[in-house]
């Protein structure tokens, strides 16, 4: 299975997606085959159905939304390269980077963007504030049905109001990253040893 | 500054008064004790009204004045001028004390009367310090950390025995260290005893410095392990002495080494065994609740001197007891006990840490111990400090090997700095035998030597360098919710991308233990209650609403509105009111969702949950002035019980790499219907067409949620009978379902009506899903059903999906649900099949 899912996958095609996201080249292969196992279509892509059919997604309060983050806005397909460059963002940071290619820009692993992702999670809307209503949802989500609305609410306000430096009683991205300093390194899955 | 002359004054008027007369007269006492009829005599001559019985009371007078300076001492370390006491480590000033107090002692008797001998230390010291160590011990960081403090437990200290030892024996037999009368073994024996870092001065130091919290528990988990490692190895190598040279052979450094691991392990067995009868006992307390809080303390000291009788690691045994007890216990005891437990734990490890630190210090002056030979000394502190540093890259090299987050080489040099030494070490040494080991009297010099080398210089150095290296340092511990919000989300993204990636499969037997844990050992040890954790979450609760309604009230106040003072009881009912019709607003939703499946178990429950909340909304108010910082602390409090866990979260609880479905059962159903209701419901309105071409925008769930509620507002607006214009604006609809049937007209009451941004209908339908945790007992979905309604919504498009289904099924072996709601679900199936077909 794995090596007929690899041999899809073209020599250059792993070239590629190494430049662009730094995963190595067994992982890329595992990932692919991965992938390839998900894509009940065999259509090369993936719907959200293929990722809703993972059972324990069904489980995770947020597994809607980080299905919803590995589709580009508006599309209903991700292909290969679209999924390995969302779980690029997991990959450790490197802090030293030797950065291979310094014209690329930030890589996709800096803390920036691994805090882009989480912020991105949060605002539905994409207009790069949280409000306290997209802000409600998700504690909505992550929370037991035990606390009321007016509590969440309060809740809400006061983790707002933590964050809120300009009073606008919404958290922008300079804000959410002002409060979560060192918290980027926890945004680091283990993709290295998979089955 | 004045303060501290002030404590200074008062320390030396105390000891010039007070501790010197006493010595003195404890020095004449010796003629005393040896000689009693004298005194005997001396009583008979008549009747005495009050008599002079020092020998009476001398050693408990004796200890307890001793306690009291040592508190004295403390006092004055930590209230001296800021500047010494921010350069200065308060162990090292202890010591500094130590030598001081030592010297006025040494004054007056000319010996030193005083000593820290190493039963005392072992005994009375030494075991509450390790049980406040483990029983703080941060779970979840100490395990996911565990694999690497052993590494540096078990072989890091193996690595600093042998290498210290056979260094300096290499040294010897060259010639560095004159004439001496110390063979191989010996050296070996001083390695064990010199090779681990202390907890004690470990902790003492790394508090102030306040590290990374990796860092600090890979160097607070090893000092604690390798106390255990090294005192084993100190009773093997000393075996090995005994022995003698030409006796020991193959077999022998066989069962040395089988000893070891028997003794290490066994302690650790002995000390899981004593962490579950402490926790059997406290589930059976109830009704002596001032007492159990003694429990912990005895049943920890009773598995560190089983161990110590059954030749155990009496260190390793208090370590485990204590690392293994605290979940158990602090839920199953009062929580008044528990912060008595707390506090009284921290009392006794502070006071002993005190002691020690002192007493290293009142021990070194005397005459008697110093033995000095510079080679031997000067070597054994370079050998200490090399293979220290050796040591710690070696095993850090082959550990990052293996680390998803290596360790970086800026924590590796503070890791090795941070070898500190201390009375552990001086214990073992006091307790050499003299007759096997002549030499004793350099190896204590010798020890001592090091551990004031390691406290004292490397203590100071230790803060100025972690500054000028830059050391990450631990994020300032403010509680603050929207970290532990972020936090317990990036959990739940971590175990979705594992889980996306496919990552389940690996190690299927820890998920076993976690699950056998839930199942089994917290049944076993928990009681009922505390594993539902009902009555903690309702005081809880309890308390957040008190702390609304004060700060309604003061807010009320501030803005010049006393009108609230004037009644409480108007208040209370209109808390009541205002409740009423938040939940009368809920329920319409509840209907509408629920009426196809179950109307009348929903409803009981909701009502039920009505009555719950209100007794404890209606409030004394006027009873109450907390503070707002409190609020604070309540709003963490309930986010921490209410968040729902992260399956990541817990594979680090109790298990280096865990893959557990989810702890709570009940818990993984509420994440799992809701889910699946929002699936189905936007299957639903796909299917009748009120969506017609499901384009999936930015706002997908947004969009699907509003045309839910347009499809049923009209019976929500039978129900909260609100005029017509609600249904349209989100943030007005809310609003007018506020105010009609809350009745009150008080603008201290409804402080959110006036801010522009209100919860969506969105949130009040989910929590219209399962609105209490009976109701949501009752729901007929359980996941394995649910799993076979999932690829319903799927089969639009495929259709293997009921295979995949089934083997998921199969997979995962949840619990039985009761027979009707079975039916029930068999009715909704039924129905659902007809409407997809």
């Amino acid at each position: 299975m794995g090596s007929r899912a690899s041999s899809l996958l073209r020599e250059e095609d792993i070239e590629e997606i190494k430049k662009q996201t730094g995963f190595s080249h067994s992982q890329i292969t595992r990932l692919y085959s991965r992938f390839h196992s998900l894509d009940k279509g065999e259509n090369g892509a993936l719907s959200r159905e293929d990722f809703q059919r993972i059972p324990e997604l069904a489980i995770n309060p947020l597994g809607d939304r980080i299905i919803n983050a590995f589709f580009p806005e508006g599309e209903d397909q991700v292909n290969f390269r679209g999924f390995m460059r969302t779980l690029a963002h997991f990959r450790p940071v490197e802090d030293n980077e030797k950065n291979k290619d310094p014209t690329s820009g930030e890589p996709l692993n800096s803390r920036t963007n691994k805090l882009f992702f989480a912020f991105q999670l949060y605002d539905l809307d994409r207009d790069d504030k949280i409000s306290r209503d997209e802000l409600l949802q998700v504690l909505r989500m992550m929370v037991g049905v035990n606390i009321s609305d007016e509590q969440l609410g309060s809740i809400a306000d006061r983790t707002i109001q933590e964050a809120d430096t300009n009073g606008d009683m919404c958290i922008s991205f300079s804000e959410f990253t002002k409060v979560m300093p060192g918290k980027a390194i926890d945004i680091t899955a283990d993709l290295q040893n998979g089955a | 500054m004045a303060s501290s002359v002030y404590l200074c004054l008062l320390r030396a008027v105390f000891l010039v008064c007070f501790v010197n007369p006493l010595i003195q007269g404890l020095s004449g006492d010796t003629n005393v004790i040896q000689n009693p009829h004298h005194q005997l005599e001396e009583n008979l001559t008549g009747l005495p009204i009050v008599t002079f019985k020092w020998h009476h009371v001398q050693t408990p007078y004796l200890v307890i004045i001793w306690v009291f300076v040592a508190g004295l001492a403390k006092l004055s370390v930590v209230e001296l001028n800021h500047h010494v006491t921010s350069v200065f480590p308060e162990s090292g000033l202890l010591i500094i004390m130590g030598f001081i107090l030592g010297g006025i002692v040494w004054g007056a008797d000319r010996a030193q009367t005083f000593k820290l001998l190493p039963p005392t230390f072992f005994y009375y010291l030494l075991p509450q310090i390790i049980l406040d160590a483990s029983y703080f011990m941060p779970n979840k960081l100490f395990f996911s950390n565990l694999g690497a403090i052993l590494i540096y437990a078990i072989f890091g200290t193996c690595w600093n025995a042998a290498t210290v030892g056979l260094s300096l024996w290499g040294c010897y037999e060259a010639g560095a260290m004159g004439n001496l009368d110390i063979g191989l073994l010996q050296f070996l024996l001083f390695g064990s005893l010199i090779a681990a870092v202390d907890p004690v001065a470990v902790i003492a130091v790394f508090e102030e410095v306040h590290v990374n919290e990796v860092l600090f528990i890979l160097v607070f988990g090893e000092s604690l392990l390798n106390d255990g490692v090294t005192v084993v190895l100190y009773n093997v190598f000393d075996a090995f002495v005994a022995l003698g040279g030409p006796r020991i052979d193959a077999a022998e450094i066989f069962k040395g080494i089988f000893s070891f691991v028997v003794v290490a392990f066994g302690g650790s067995f002995l000390g899981i065994g004593f962490a579950i009868l402490l926790s059997l006992l406290t589930r059976c307390t109830k009704h002596i609740q001032i007492i159990e809080a003694g429990f912990v303390f005895v049943v920890g000291y009773l598995a560190y001197l089983t161990a110590e009788m059954l030749s155990l690691s009496a260190i390793l045994s208090i370590t485990f007891c204590g690392i293994c007890c605290q979940k158990y216990v602090n839920a199953n005891m009062d929580e008044k006990s528990v912060t008595t437990v707390r506090h009284a734990m921290k009392l006794l490890a502070n006071g002993s840490e005190t002691m020690i630190f002192l007493f290293l210090g009142v021990t070194a002056i005397d005459t008697e111990i110093w033995v000095w030979n510079t080679g031997f000394i000067l070597l054994t502190l370079l050998f200490v400090f090399i293979y220290r540093i050796i040591g710690t890259f070696l095993f850090t090299w082959m550990l990052n090997k293996f680390r998803l987050v290596p360790i970086e080489v800026i924590d590796q040099v503070v890791m090795s700095y941070g070898g500190l030494r201390g009375a552990v070490a001086y214990g073992l040494a006091a307790l050499l035998d003299e007759d096997k080991i002549p030499e004793k009297n350099l190896m204590i010099s010798t020890t001592l030597i090091v551990v004031y080398f390691t406290v004292i210089l490397q203590g100071i150095t230790m803060k100025p360098l972690v500054q000028w290296l830059k050391v990450k340092r631990a994020a300032h511990s403010d509680l603050k919710l929207i970290e532990k919000l972020n936090n317990r989300a990036f959990d739940h993204i971590l175990a979705a991308v594992e889980d996306i990636c496919g990552r389940i499969g690996d190690n299927w037997w820890t998920r076993g233990w976690n699950r056998f844990e839930e199942n089994y050992i917290s049944w076993l040890l928990m009681k009922p209650k505390a594993r539902k954790n009902r009555d903690y979450l309702f005081s809880i609760f309890h308390k957040l609403n008190l702390e609304d309604a004060i700060n309604y009230v003061s807010e009320g106040e501030r803005q010049g509105s006393l009108a609230f003072n004037r009644s409480d009881e108007a208040a209370n009912v209109d808390f009541k009111k205002q409740f009423g019709s938040e939940f009368a607003d809920v329920m319409p939703n509840i209907m509408v969702d629920m009426s196809t499946y179950e109307l009348g178990i929903e409803h009981f429950s909701v009502t039920s949950t009505v009555k719950d909340t209100i007794p404890s909304v209606s409030l004394d108010i006027h009873g109450q002035d907390r503070k707002n910082a409190m609020d604070d602390i309540n709003a963490h409090h309930l986010l921490q019980q209410h968040l729902y866990r992260s399956r990541k979260h817990h594979r680090h609880k109790y298990s280096r790499s865990h893959f557990s479905i989810n702890q709570n059962e009940d818990e993984v159903q509420e994440i799992f219907q809701r889910t699946m209701r929002s699936r189905l419901e936007s299957f639903k309105s796909a299917k009748m067409g009120v969506n017609p071409a499901k384009k999936i925008t930015k706002h997908h769930k947004k969009e699907l949620t509003h045309k839910h509620l347009t499809k049923h507002d009209l019976v929500f607006l039978v129900d909260s009978a609100v005029g017509s214009e609600t249904g349209a604006i989100n943030s007005t609809f809310m609003r007018d379902t506020y105010t009609v049937g809350a009745g009150i007209e008080n603008p201290v009451f409804l402080p959110d009506m006036d801010s522009p941004s209100h919860s969506l209908p969105w949130l009040m339908e989910t929590e219209a899903v399962a609105p209490s945790q009976r109701a949501q007992r009752r729901l007929p979905w359980t996941p394995n059903r649910l799993r076979r309604l999932a690829p319903m919504r799927i089969s639009t498009c495929s259709t293997d999906s009921f295979l995949m289904a089934d083997v998921s099924l199969t997979l995962e072996e949840h619990e039985e649900q009761s027979q009707t709601d079975h039916e029930e679900m068999c009715f909704f199936l039924s129905t659902f099949e007809v409407n997809r077909l």
